[in-house]
This record gives C-alpha cells, sequence and structure tokens, in this order.
C-alpha cells in the first residue's frame, strides 16, 4: 500500500529531476557547443582560437556530464522512456556520439602538434562537433512534443527519416541559433580586446534572428502539437519569461552589460527547457499512432524502492555537484587573453 | 549476420576499445599523484617534470576513454533496449550513481587540474589530481557492481516480468564485485606501472633525459610487480568464487567436458572441439585445477555435460554451453600475460635495487614491447567473463538473445558498428602517433609552448566579415 501512496510522487520528482539535468545539460554545455562553432569565425589567427577554445577548457568536460547524468537517471528512473528513446533515436543518437567524440578529442589533441592542417583539421572536428549536436537535440525535443511513431509494445517504428520534417528542423536551427548567441556572450564575457569586440559584434547580429527563428518555432509547435491544449501542467508565465528574457539581450547588450545579456540567455534556455517538459509531463514520449500507447512517466518508470534509494543519492550529490562545478568557475573566472599561458 | 551478432560485436568491440584506456588512466592516475605528492613534499624540480610529462599523455588517454565511455553507457538503450526494460530498475541504478558520484568529480577536478598549474596552490592543485584517481576508482566500483549484477544477480525480484531492485546494499555487497573490483584495481596498476617502465626503458636505452627516466622506472616497477602480483591474487579468489557462481564458465575456459574425479587437473593446453564435444590432445598437470578451485589436492570440478543436464532441468531446453574455444584461449592468454609480467617487473625490482638496471640493456629492450602485455592480460580477461557467461545477458535471468532492440535492423546496427570501428581506429592511430611524438620530444625542460606561425587562417566560411 505505502508503495502505491508514494509512487507517483516519486515518479513526478524524478521526472523533475530529469529535467533539472537536462537544464543544467542545455545552459552549461549549451555556451560551450556555441564557443566550439565560433571557434574557427571568432578566432582569426592561430592563437585567437586557441584563446576562444581555452575559455571553455575547464569547464566543457565536466558540462558534458550533464548530459550523461540525464542518460543515467533516465536509464535508472524510467528504463522504458530511456530504451524506447535511444533504440528509436538511433541513428541521431549515432550521429551526435559521433559529434561528442570527435569534440572531445580535438579539444585535446588540437595544440599538441606545431602543425597548420593538423590544426585547423581539429578546428573543423571542434566545429562539427558542437553543431551537430544541439541540432540533432532540437530535432528530438521537437519529436517529443509532436509525438513518435510507437506502437503497443512501447517500440519506435519509424526510421531516422521520420524524425526529420520542416518542424523538427526548425527546432534544431532554433537551438543551434540560441546556443550560438549563449557561446558568443560567455566569449563576451571571457576575452579581452578585438575577440571581445568580434564576440559582442556577433551576438548583437544573431540576437535578434534567433529572436525571430525561436517566436516562428512557438508559432510552428501550436499547429504542430498538442503542446497548447494538451498540457499536463499549465506553464502560466514560464514560457512568456523566457521570451522576454531572450528579448531582454538586446537591451542589456546594448547598454554594455555584457553579464546579464548572458544570464539572459541562461534564462531563456532553463525556461524553454522547463516550459516543454511541463507540456509534456506526464507524457514522455507521445505515440502518434494511438494515445494509449504513449509513454508515461507511470508506465516506463522503475519500481518505487530504486526510485527512492536514487532520491537520497541525487538530492545529495547533486547539491554538491553545483557547489564544487561554481568553484570551478570562481577559479578560472578570469578573462583568458593570448598572455596567458594556453593549455589548449 | 543478425542484429543480436551485430549488436554483440559492437558491444565487444566498444567495450574491449574502452577498457585498453580505462585501466591505463586509473593506473597513470594513482602514478601521477605520487609524483607530484613527491614534488610538493620535497619540492624537487625533477618530479614536476615527471608529472607533466607523464601528465601529458595521461590527458591524451583520459580524453579518449571519456569519449568511448559515453558509447558505453548510451548502446544498452540503443543496442539492448529488451535488456534495458527488464533490468533497468537495477542495473540503470549503479550506472546513474556512477555518473553523480564519479564522472562529475573526475571530469571536473580533471578540468581544474589540467588548467591549475601556477593558477592554485600547490596543495590544492595536487589534491585535484589524488580527486581525480580517486573518483575513476569509485566509478570502476560503480560500474563493476552492475556488471557484477549480470553475472551473479543479487539483490532484486522479479515482478510482472522484469527485475525490480529490493535491495541497493545487496547489490554493493554482491560477493562477484569484490572478487572482481580488486583484480580489476590491481590490474589498472599494473599497466600503469608497466606502461611507465616500458617507456622508460625506451628512454633509458636512448640515453635521453636518463635522470627522469630512472627515477620514473623506479617508481613504475615497483608499482608493476606488486600490483601485477595482487593481480594474480585477486584473480585467483575469482576464479573460486566462479566455482559456485557460474560453473559453467570455469568448466568451459578448462576444456572440461566431463566431470573431473576426485582430484582434478589443469589443462595447459588442449585442441578443443565443440562439435563432437570433446578435446583431442590435451597437456594436464595434476592436481592443479583442484588446488585452483579449491586451495587443496582434491576436489572434483563438474564438466560441461554435467551442468547442461543440470541447467536444461533448470531452465527449460537450449544450450548452455558458451563458446569453449574463446573462453578457454582468452583465460590462457591472460594468465600467461600475466606471469610474463609479474617475471620480468620482479627481475626489473632485482635490477633497480642491484643498481644494475642499466646493464641489462636487453632486459630494457624487452620492456618496451611488454607494454602490451597488460593491454593483451585485461582484454583478455573481459573476453573471457563476458563470452564465458553466454548464452545469458543476465545470468539465469536473460538470453542474450533476447535483450536486443527488437526494432533495430541489422542494417542499423552494422552502420554503427562500421562507423565505430572506423572512429575508434583512427583515434587509436592519433593516440599512438601523439604518444610517440612526446616520448621522442621527452621531458620538458624549460617552458615551451607550441606556436604555430602567426598568419591569418582561412576561415570557414567568409560571410563573417572581420570587426
Amino acid at each position: 500500500m505505502e508503495s502505491e501512496a508514494t509512487g507517483p510522487m516519486l515518479e513526478t520528482l524524478w521526472f523533475i529531476l530529469i529535467t533539472v539535468l537536462f537544464v543544467g545539460f542545455f545552459f552549461l554545455e549549451g555556451f560551450d557547443f556555441g564557443v566550439g562553432m565560433l571557434a574557427p569565425f571568432l578566432g582569426k589567427t592561430d592563437t585567437e582560437r586557441r584563446v576562444v577554445i581555452n575559455t571553455i577548457g575547464p569547464f566543457w568536460d565536466g558540462n558534458e556530464v550533464w548530459l550523461i547524468t540525464a542518460g543515467g537517471a533516465m536509464f535508472a528512473a524510467f528504463p522504458g522512456w530511456y530504451a524506447t528513446l535511444f533504440s528509436g533515436f538511433y541513428m541521431a543518437l549515432f550521429l551526435m556520439l559521433l559529434a561528442l567524440i570527435g569534440r572531445g578529442v580535438a579539444f585535446e589533441f588540437r595544440s599538441k602538434l606545431e602543425s597548420r592542417s593538423w590544426r585547423q583539421t581539429w578546428d573543423w572536428i571542434i566545429f562539427f562537433g558542437s553543431l551537430l549536436p544541439p541540432l540533432l537535440w532540437g530535432v528530438a525535443l521537437a519529436n517529443l512534443m509532436r509525438g513518435v511513431p510507437i506502437d503497443a509494445s512501447t517500440n519506435y517504428v519509424g526510421s531516422f527519416w521520420d524524425l526529420i520534417s520542416l518542424y523538427s528542423v526548425a527546432g534544431g536551427i532554433s537551438i543551434v541559433l540560441l546556443f550560438l548567441l549563449h557561446g558568443a556572450l560567455f566569449l563576451s564575457l571571457k576575452t579581452t580586446g578585438v575577440l571581445r569586440d568580434r564576440a559582442r559584434n556577433f551576438a548583437r547580429r544573431i540576437g535578434a534572428l534567433t529572436t525571430v527563428v525561436m517566436l516562428l518555432f512557438v508559432i510552428l509547435s501550436y499547429f504542430e502539437t498538442d503542446m497548447f491544449t494538451a498540457r499536463g501542467i499549465n506553464p502560466g508565465m514560464v514560457p512568456l519569461l523566457a521570451g522576454m528574457a531572450l528579448v531582454s539581450v538586446y537591451f542589456f547588450l546594448k547598454a554594455g552589460k555584457d553579464g546579464w545579456s548572458f544570464v539572459m540567455t541562461g534564462i531563456t534556455i532553463a525556461l524553454s527547457t522547463v516550459t516543454v517538459f511541463m507540456c509534456l509531463y506526464p507524457r514522455v514520449m507521445i505515440s502518434s499512432l494511438n494515445p494509449d500507447w504513449t509513454l508515461t512517466i507511470y508506465n516506463t518508470s522503475s519500481n518505487p524502492y530504486t526510485l527512492k534509494v536514487m532520491t537520497i543519492v541525487a538530492l545529495t550529490t547533486v547539491p554538491l555537484v553545483v557547489a564544487y562545478q561554481a568553484w570551478n568557475y570562481w577559479i578560472f573566472r578570469k578573462r583568458v587573453s593570448a598572455d596567458d599561458h594556453l593549455d589548449y | 549476420m543478425e542484429a543480436v551478432d551485430l549488436a554483440r560485436w559492437q558491444f565487444g568491440i566498444t567495450t574491449v576499445y574502452h577498457f585498453l584506456f580505462v585501466p591505463l588512466s586509473i593506473g597513470l592516475a594513482y602514478l601521477i599523484a605520487f609524483m607530484q605528492t613527491m614534488y610538493v613534499v620535497k619540492n624537487d624540480e625533477k618530479y614536476k617534470q615527471m608529472t607533466k610529462f607523464w601528465g601529458k599523455i595521461f590527458l591524451l588517454n583520459f580524453a579518449v576513454g571519456v569519449v568511448t565511455g559515453i558509447m558505453q553507457e548510451f548502446q544498452f538503450g540503443m543496442n539492448w533496449a529488451d535488456y534495458s526494460r527488464f533490468v533497468g530498475a537495477v542495473f540503470g541504478g549503479p550506472l546513474a550513481v556512477e555518473a553523480l558520484v564519479s564522472f562529475f568529480l573526475e571530469s571536473t577536478f580533471l578540468g581544474i587540474w589540467i588548467f591549475g598549474w601556477d593558477r592554485l596552490p600547490k596543495k590544492v592543485h595536487l589534491a585535484s589530481i589524488w580527486i581525480v584517481a580517486i573518483a575513476a576508482t569509485l566509478s570502476a566500483l560503480w560500474i563493476l557492481s552492475a556488471n557484477s549484477f549480470m553475472q551473479e544477480p543479487v539483490g532484486f525480484e522479479i515482478v510482472n516480468g522484469r527485475a525490480e531492485m529490493t535491495d541497493f546494499f545487496a547489490l554493493l555487497g554482491n560477493p562477484q564485485l569484490w572478487v572482481e573490483f580488486p583484480h580489476v584495481i590491481f590490474g589498472a596498476l599494473a599497466t600503469g606501472g608497466l606502461f611507465i617502465t616500458g617507456i622508460s626503458a625506451f628512454k633509458i636505452l636512448r640515453n635521453h633525459q636518463k635522470d627522469v627516466f630512472k627515477a620514473s622506472f623506479n617508481i613504475g616497477i615497483i608499482v608493476a610487480l606488486v600490483a601485477s602480483f595482487m593481480t594474480a591474487v585477486a584473480g585467483h579468489s575469482q576464479a573460486q568464487h566462479l566455482m559456485t557462481s557460474q560453473p559453467m564458465k570455469m568448466a568451459a575456459s578448462e576444456g572440461l567436458w566431463e566431470t573431473t574425479g576426485e582430484s582434478a587437473p589443469w589443462t595447459v593446453f588442449a585442441v578443443i572441439d565443440p562439435e563432437t564435444k570433446e578435446n583431442k590432445y590435451q597437456l594436464e598437470i595434476p592436481y592443479a585445477l583442484s588446488i585452483l578451485s579449491y586451495n587443496k589436492l582434491t576436489g572434483s570440478v563438474p564438466g560441461m555435460n554435467e551442468l547442461q543436464a543440470e541447467y536444461e532441468a533448470k531452465y527449460g531446453p537450449g544450450d548452455y554451453i558458451p563458446p569453449v574455444r574463446t573462453t578457454f584461449w582468452s583465460f590462457r592468454i591472460m594468465i600467461a600475460a600475466g606471469m610474463l609480467m609479474i617475471l620480468l617487473s620482479a627481475f626489473g625490482t632485482y635490477a633497480v635495487i642491484r643498481g644494475r638496471l642499466e646493464r641489462y640493456r636487453r632486459y630494457l629492450k624487452w620492456m618496451i614491447p611488454a607494454i602490451s602485455l597488460p593491454f593483451i592480460a585485461n582484454s583478455a580477461g573481459w573476453i573471457m567473463t563476458e563470452v564465458g557467461r553466454q548464452p545469458w545477458i543476465v545470468f539465469g535471468l536473460q538470453k542474450t538473445a533476447d535483450g536486443v532492440s527488437p526494432l533495430v535492423s541489422s542494417g542499423m546496427v552494422a552502420t554503427t558498428l562500421i562507423g565505430f570501428t572506423v572512429v575508434y581506429g583512427a583515434l587509436a592511430a592519433v593516440f599512438i602517433y601523439l604518444v610517440v611524438h612526446f616520448v621522442r620530444q621527452g621531458v620538458e625542460e624549460e617552458v615551451h609552448v607550441p606556436q604555430v606561425q602567426e598568419e591569418v587562417l582561412p576561415v570557414l566560411d567568409n560571410t563573417v566579415t572581420p570587426v
């Protein structure tokens, strides 16, 4: 009896925790994806590129663990969701893994040899390795919101190409643009001189475009999904605040308040993610074939005991993680310039 | 080939590949932490140079280990969806804890260590590499507790056709874990030790920066000796545990078809024919298997035919005999490599203690190819453990063929199998190239920052105008 009383609460708690992990992933790795995409454009010389890459040097790996943890948490708390999502979005995940593999070693290998062609090769890998994951996550999120063909045995019956549509590509582009903006603002805080100017200019130029495309995606979502009508929890002001934060970036940049504009793209990312998860709740993967086949937090979750154990572990470790990662950002808070010792 | 076979190949390739890098990371992390401790305590620049030199190689290695580790976690869902659904409520737990407790610590403090030289107080910086080493060890503990569940399921019950966790501490107290974990950790330290001694031997032979590399050799060889010996001891306890937990794996690794008599001989070599279920030739050492299994001269060891009948009665009709030749030979390759490691590191320790290392040039030459021994042993050990468990994916609960993703086609698995294998091969080539480059370069005696000549590089897209 006890398990039935506490079960749904635990499932909701884990849905929230996974939302938190994705917010952490998008917020943190969002800017290092952005920086990776911008490195070959904003860095005109090799040293400038090294400066750009070194701004995320101490952070990117820790940021990526938010994704790995989200994956692990899904496996432990909602194995049914984990199994269907990962086997269903198979080829998309394959591409993302290749991107993350290439990008991860590229940071480490790039500056180890004094050869131009060597470094340019890795710069390309960093660029595409940073572009593909946000693009694919945007496509994946759009499909999660719209629904995908899931059959009665909870398996995804579509193909990779079924995931690609105007709507999902719009989702991918929105996230790429948002992360580019986020990354440029991060660079404006972490670099000096001409690099900082370029980062700010780029942010100013791309800000309006990002806002328009995001708005377009929201409008498309109205027609393509049931997020506006069948929402689990009414997100209320949350999406509006996300939009306002994005618009405010322009004004903060104009006022020369780079720090605030970075905070605002962060808020946009966090609140947009929260909005999506609130509208989905308690569904995790909508079946486009039959509403009865939709995966929810209830029909995919682990047993209450597992959830309880995991809750104890998560609630004790996540605050610690946030604390020492914050300390990491504090240690390396100084701007990076060509005069510094560049490790990457 | 069917999707399940391809998925098994993919798991085998990605796991063995990942585990080439993992033990070296763990082993080097401790060795480097020790070197840096010497630097901080003695304030001797030699140890700083040493730390930095091995640290560079460690970071290359760690990077490949990290990126291939993501695949390890994701491929359960991608290729083994039904397995994930069946055991997720148990098996997912340790994986999530591994990420929460270990991966975050490891990656954050590794970043602090790489970029923290000269930016942090010496002792805080030293602490960061120790935290990396300990977090990597904890990571091994969690992932091995998940693997131990596959070998010897504990702390669960079957509800509605799936395994659900009932006792988290039973997972952590799994007897399989506590024979497997020491074996893996000592093996990792031995890997680090032999890697360092092999490269140091090369540099000593080349007469290059002998001061630093002789000191490195001394540290590496003692770790290699103690750790490879302890790996064997832990391996012995693991083999004994196998007798009760997975006797079929034991019988297969011995090529033992019929149950032995009162005292069991150990087969050194055999020509195994799985079709006729007999061995054509075999060379045996009397009593040795009884000693290996029970620490005494007597004790019968059950053979595969008897166990097959027993399992058929228990689990229903089916073939419960794993690929015998693979299990048999991987076990022997592991043992042979391990024994060579012990002998070579014992001789090296002797040479160092007598102060005659440089006079044994032939020995030093052997130590260079000997770098491969721990990698061979690590791979063979995992192949024996995982192949010897077949046909089960979770022993006694689910067969491998039932764990695969039902709707992922063989074409898709083949695509990713080829894709990952090609990328992994390229990564290995680049990794080895860089390691060789660093080894040739040797220790950096003064600060040297590689610089490419300052000129404007072509940008990927020329539409971004200069500011």
